[in-house]
């Protein structure tokens, strides 16, 4: 787990390094005139994201209780949230009127934005594995290994995203 | 040092936290630039401090006193048997312990699909323990010789015997230095 960490925050670490030099040591404004970033479907974006996060805690807490219904709910919201978060931020790329090749603040806006939703990505296909399980029956309040592994890395993208929210679209 | 990642739970009570720090920089920044940066400076302490000196479960507990001696006139035999094994034929007045590792495949493992072997391995132990006279059966580690290894930290025995096929046989004969035999 520890190596995970280390190679995640190397990983994002040095997107968040362009980031700062782009910002800071050159002085790019963030964003570009006559560019704007799409700040309201963002915060409703994080608002989901922080929901599902929610929503899985509640199938954990669920399944350990032996409540095998709650935790089914509970999973397949989070999937639901998860891929309506990743569908709006594909549709806010098509609409956001800039792209790669328009300089150094779209491409450090696509690489970051991109590289928490590849991890948003893997993140929907632990939770569609995890739902068939749990629609299949293979969870109980004594074996829910897989629900609980899911759910750390679910919480570890939402909380990835507040980190890439707060730089990139807030400050 | 604490892993925030540990457990469900707590990677849960992470996100709060650094959403309570977010929002404490974002406030910070809108009154002023450097104030912000300052906020960030604290947050980010802050957490390195957290996750520092929050004590990490079990550490503070005496470490657990380790039998590793087999005491005198006891004969102690680890037994090594697969999910699936119905019996398994031990010496008469010996101090048995049986270890039923959750064997998973490959894919399993990958998915983490393997509550189901476990609970396979729970079946056996709990009917081996009942069959065997005078014996305790636990679930190892999805690699038998893993969990034969691990059953003697706790558990010194004279031999150890394999009620497996020859792959988990020579497996658990090159890990372990005791006589090792089949069942």
């Amino acid at each position: 787990m520890y190596l995970f960490i280390a190679s995640e925050i190397m990983l994002f670490g040095s997107f968040f390094t362009a980031y700062f030099f782009v910002r800071i040591v050159n002085g790019v404004p963030w964003p570009t005139p006559p560019y704007h970033l799409p700040v309201f479907v963002a915060g409703i974006n994080t608002l989901i994201l922080m929901t599902s996060s929610a929503t899985m805690h509640w199938a954990t807490v669920s399944i350990k209780r032996g409540n095998v219904w709650g935790m089914r709910a509970g999973l397949l919201l989070t999937f639901l949230m998860g891929l309506s978060f990743l569908i709006s931020q594909l549709y806010e790329y098509f609409r956001v009127g800039f792209n790669l090749s328009d300089g150094a603040f779209p491409t450090i806006f696509f690489c970051l934005t991109g590289l928490h939703g590849s991890h948003v990505f893997i993140g929907l296909t632990i939770l569609a594995i995890m739902t068939t399980r749990a629609f299949r029956g293979h969870f109980s309040a004594e074996h829910h290994h897989g629900v609980e592994i899911g759910g750390i890395y679910w919480h570890f993208v939402d909380v990835m995203w507040i980190v890439v929210f707060t730089t990139v679209y807030i400050l | 040092m604490r892993n925030p990642l540990r457990s469900e739970a707590e990677a849960y009570r992470l996100l709060w936290i650094v959403i309570a720090g977010a929002a404490v920089i974002i406030v910070a920044a809108f009154i002023n630039t450097w104030l912000g940066v300052a906020a960030a400076v604290i947050a980010f302490a802050a957490l390195g401090w957290w996750l520092l000196h929050e004590p990490v479960p079990g550490a503070a507990e005496p470490p657990p006193v380790v039998t590793s001696g087999t005491p005198p006139g006891t004969h102690r035999v680890l037994v090594v048997a697969p999910p699936g094994t119905e019996t398994v034929d031990v010496p008469n007045g010996a101090e048995v312990l049986v270890v039923v590792p959750a064997l998973a495949s490959t894919a399993e493992s990958l998915t983490g699909a393997v509550d189901d072997r476990r609970g396979d391995a729970e079946a056996t132990a709990a009917a081996l323990e009942a069959r065997i006279p005078g014996s305790r059966a636990e679930v190892g580690a999805d690699d038998p010789a893993l969990a034969a290894e691990d059953a003697l930290r706790l558990f010194g025995a004279d031999e150890v015997l394999v009620a497996g096929d020859d792959g988990m046989f020579e497996a658990i004969r090159e890990r372990v230095a005791l006589p090792v035999s089949r069942a």
